[in-house]
């Protein structure tokens, strides 16, 4: 281990102690300030297992039904309360499980530290019992790794490991350990890290940058924000709205970005990409300045990035530099940590209102109505809707719920129409897009959260990619309330289909079980409601419940989400119907 | 799509002496399907810090990208790019030729007193060519000596120095503080 750590607080260092590996692995969590961790035991990580189970009174662990799912719960967990999530698996196939969720918070910047098991530092690179090269596999979809093969370097990694995930822009984190150095006893003490030499986590604010971008935004006639997750990871929710406030700039946010800024703030124009709204996809493309913050603009964000914002000129604020021009060409990049660089922006902003460019907001977004909201929302054709489902879980929640999503058409119209109160209520897989993120995030949400209402919606094709998480529901009493919109069929790749494969249906109709029958195999709650009149009242039901609950609405089969960007098509072409 | 010119990178990435950072540095090149022309791994002017020499052809939009995403990783100090004009640079071969026709051909001796190549061991059987110089120069001298037999050849990966100072050690200070 050859990372030089240049600054660290002694927590523990006084009164070093003989201990083995596994033990330290407990006291590096409890000095992190791990309370709850989310996995699955097996041979190569069993000496951990056997000390958590002598501190179970101060560290809880989570048997989920899956690797898979420990990962996802992590990431719930860290999604809904801004720290670090911990998963753990053994060896093998224990750690290739783990990989769709490291992909995942990788991707959406999500803090995780995963520990893995590894077989005997004698055994390693002989094809040994559950072997496999988890660094080498999990290289390019982590922040960082390291093995561990000498119990003496447990402290200095999993120290690194948690500042790593944390800093800058967060990420996942991979520890394996191999079985000797688990057994090994040392001389322990911890030592919090609080730098890498190697490693700058925030770019320091260049103010000659916030300068000119300030200049721009005060000549520009007709601005435009779109936030991303940066705003939600870097907790400048009140620096963006008061900026937003000051400048009268129309906001509008990527799917990761939603609730930072509450739903119903005048200046809230809606969700931009392929899903999104009307207006703000249709003026990205008349806007005069654009100010990116805290987003990358992901292609299901730009369409077509040809024709994407070329008139306007191009603000981003922005953590990692790397993200700048790899996308969009920037006219001025305020890199730096986007709390910092927006508390200094505003003492520098003119006020404003720009009331003609706001009514051209409310101009599209009545056609949007008309064309989309109305049908979705307040349908008269006889198919439930899955916007009618969230509109009544708005109304019930007051938008004070955590809405956890999967992936696919339920999670379009959940972003689209979900109301937020608070930040970090949006929880969902975004740049990856992984079928069966939603419940298991959902439990880790709510573990972390056990205050808050937790919806977890999903479709019945990524439901049943993770179902097997309703045992860890039930084991964990966690009160989840879980939604399944089904509509017999993976509703996304069958839109396409019949908007792009001339109605083949290839492979995309469910023929689906008895999904109240396997919830209530897990001794969970459970109603099924297929007709509007029964809805409310179904809805009312789950949201008092004390316990979790599972309810499933069959929706209308074929029903589409719109408006839409085709792939590759421009945000000026975004499509009504 | 784009019309800018593709041409040779050298570039140069102070690191952290870390396994595994091989692997998530040509993850990178790999995942845009970047051709890596050499690759060179040596210790640096400073204690502890490895350098890799990487020379790539690329466009230079793309090739400010990828050093992003090279400078991006926790393990890596700094990354630059320079073009062949802002750098010297270097690559190194071996030929194996049979000893025989080192006193047969004079031919060969006057090549290899032409090219500044080196001979480093003769023994009954063989004996070894080394030669430092630009790819070209090599090429060259290969082609020579191809008519006569060569029994190995090898080359190195370029190894460069910027004319521009890179100043690690000052930025290793500024982290320090």
């Amino acid at each position: 281990m050859n990372t030089e750590t240049i600054k660290s607080t002694e927590v523990l260092a006084a009164n070093t102690e003989r201990i083995s590996g596994s033990e330290a692995v407990i006291k590096c969590l409890l000095a992190e300030g791990v309370d709850i961790l989310y996995g699955y035991p097996g041979g190569a990580i069993m000496p951990v297992y056997d000390e958590l189970y002598k501190y179970q009174d101060k560290l809880h662990h989570v048997l989920t039904r899956h690797e898979q799912g420990a990962t996802h719960a992590a990431q719930g967990y860290a999604r809904i309360s801004g720290k670090v999530g911990v998963a753990i698996a053994t060896s093998g196939p224990g750690a290739t499980n783990l990989i769709t969720g490291i992909a995942d918070a990788q991707i959406d910047s999500t803090p995780m530290v995963c520990i893995t098991g590894q077989v005997g530092s004698h055994l390693l690179g002989s094809d040994a019992f559950q072997e496999t090269d988890i660094v080498g596999i999990s290289t390019p979809v982590t922040k960082w790794n390291h093995q561990i093969t000498k119990a003496s370097q447990i402290p200095e990694v999993f120290a690194k490991a948690f500042y790593i995930a944390k800093s800058g822009r967060p990420g996942p984190v991979l520890i394996d350990i191999t079985k000797d150095a688990q057994f090994e006893e040392f001389d322990f003490s911890y030592k919090k890290c609080e730098g890498i030499r190697s490693y700058k986590p925030v770019p320091d604010v260049d103010f000659e940058k916030v300068q000119e971008a300030a200049n721009l935004i005060n000549n520009a006639k007709m601005p435009m924000i779109v936030w991303g997750q940066g705003v939600i990871l870097g907790e400048a929710e009140n620096e963006l709205k008061a900026v937003i406030e000051k400048a009268g700039i129309p906001a509008a946010w990527t799917i990761l970005g939603a609730s930072a800024i509450p739903t119903s703030h005048p200046l809230n124009i809606g969700m931009v990409g392929m899903h999104g709204n009307y207006a703000p996809n249709k003026l990205t493309n008349e806007c005069d300045v654009l100010i990116a913050i805290g987003m990358r603009f992901d292609d299901r964000v730009t369409g077509n990035l040809a024709t994407y914002a070329k008139q306007a000129k191009v603000i981003h604020f922005e953590i990692d530099p790397a993200e700048v021009d790899k996308n969009v060409k920037t006219d001025v990049a305020v890199l730096g940590d986007s709390k910092e660089s927006l508390a200094h922006l505003l003492p520098l902003l003119q006020e404003k209102s720009h009331p003609d460019w706001h009514q051209e907001f409310k101009d599209l977004y009545a056609i949007e109505y008309e064309k989309v909201i109305k049908n979705d929302l307040h349908p008269t054709k006889e198919g439930l809707t899955m916007g009618e489902v969230l509109k009544e879980i708005n109304i019930q929640s007051k938008g004070e719920a955590a809405i956890v999503t999967d992936v696919g058409q339920h999670q379009m119209i959940a972003c689209r129409y979900a109301e937020f109160n608070q930040t970090k209520s949006n929880i969902t897989s975004g740049g990856l897009g992984t079928m069966g993120f939603g419940l298991p995030a959902a439990i880790g949400a709510k573990m972390a959260a056990p205050e808050r209402e937790v919806v977890s919606i999903s479709g019945d094709g990524g439901y049943q990619m993770t179902i097997q998480e309703l045992g860890t529901i039930f084991q964990q009493k966690a009160a989840v309330k879980v939604v399944v919109l089904n509509n017999d069929f993976l509703g996304m790749v069958r839109q396409w289909q019949q908007l792009f494969f001339d109605k083949r249906y290839a492979s995309t109709e469910m023929v689906n079980p008895d999904f109240v029958a396997i919830a209530k195999g897990y001794y969970l709650n459970a109603r099924k409601v297929t007709k509007r009149e029964d809805l409310k009242e179904a809805v009312a039901e789950m949201m008092a419940s004390k316990e979790a609950y599972f309810l499933e609405v069959c929706v209308e089969k074929e029903g589409n989400v719109f408006p839409m960007i085709p792939t590759g098509a421009s945000v000026s072409d975004i499509r009504l119907e | 799509m784009s019309t800018e010119e593709k041409q040779l990178y050298t570039v140069s990435i102070y690191t952290e002496n870390n396994i595994g950072l091989l692997n998530r540095i040509s993850a990178i090149f790999q995942r845009r399907h970047i051709n890596i022309e050499s690759i060179n791994s040596s210790v640096s002017e400073i204690e502890g810090v490895s350098r890799f020499t990487i020379v790539v052809n690329l466009e230079e939009k793309q090739m400010k990208k990828v050093i992003g995403q090279i400078e991006k990783q926790v393990e890596v100090i700094k990354a630059y790019y320079h073009t062949d004009d802002e750098t010297i640079y270097q690559e190194s071969c071996m030929f194996k030729v049979l000893s025989d026709l080192l006193f047969e051909e004079r031919q060969i001796q006057n090549i290899i007193k032409e090219s500044n190549a080196r001979i480093v061991t003769v023994n009954k059987e063989f004996f070894v060519i080394e030669k430092s110089g630009r790819k070209e120069e090599i090429e060259l001298l290969y082609r020579e000596l191809k008519p006569f037999g060569i029994l190995q050849f090898t080359r190195s990966g370029r190894i460069s120095v910027s004319k521009q100072p890179m100043k690690i050690s000052e930025m290793l200070e500024a982290f320090n503080q």
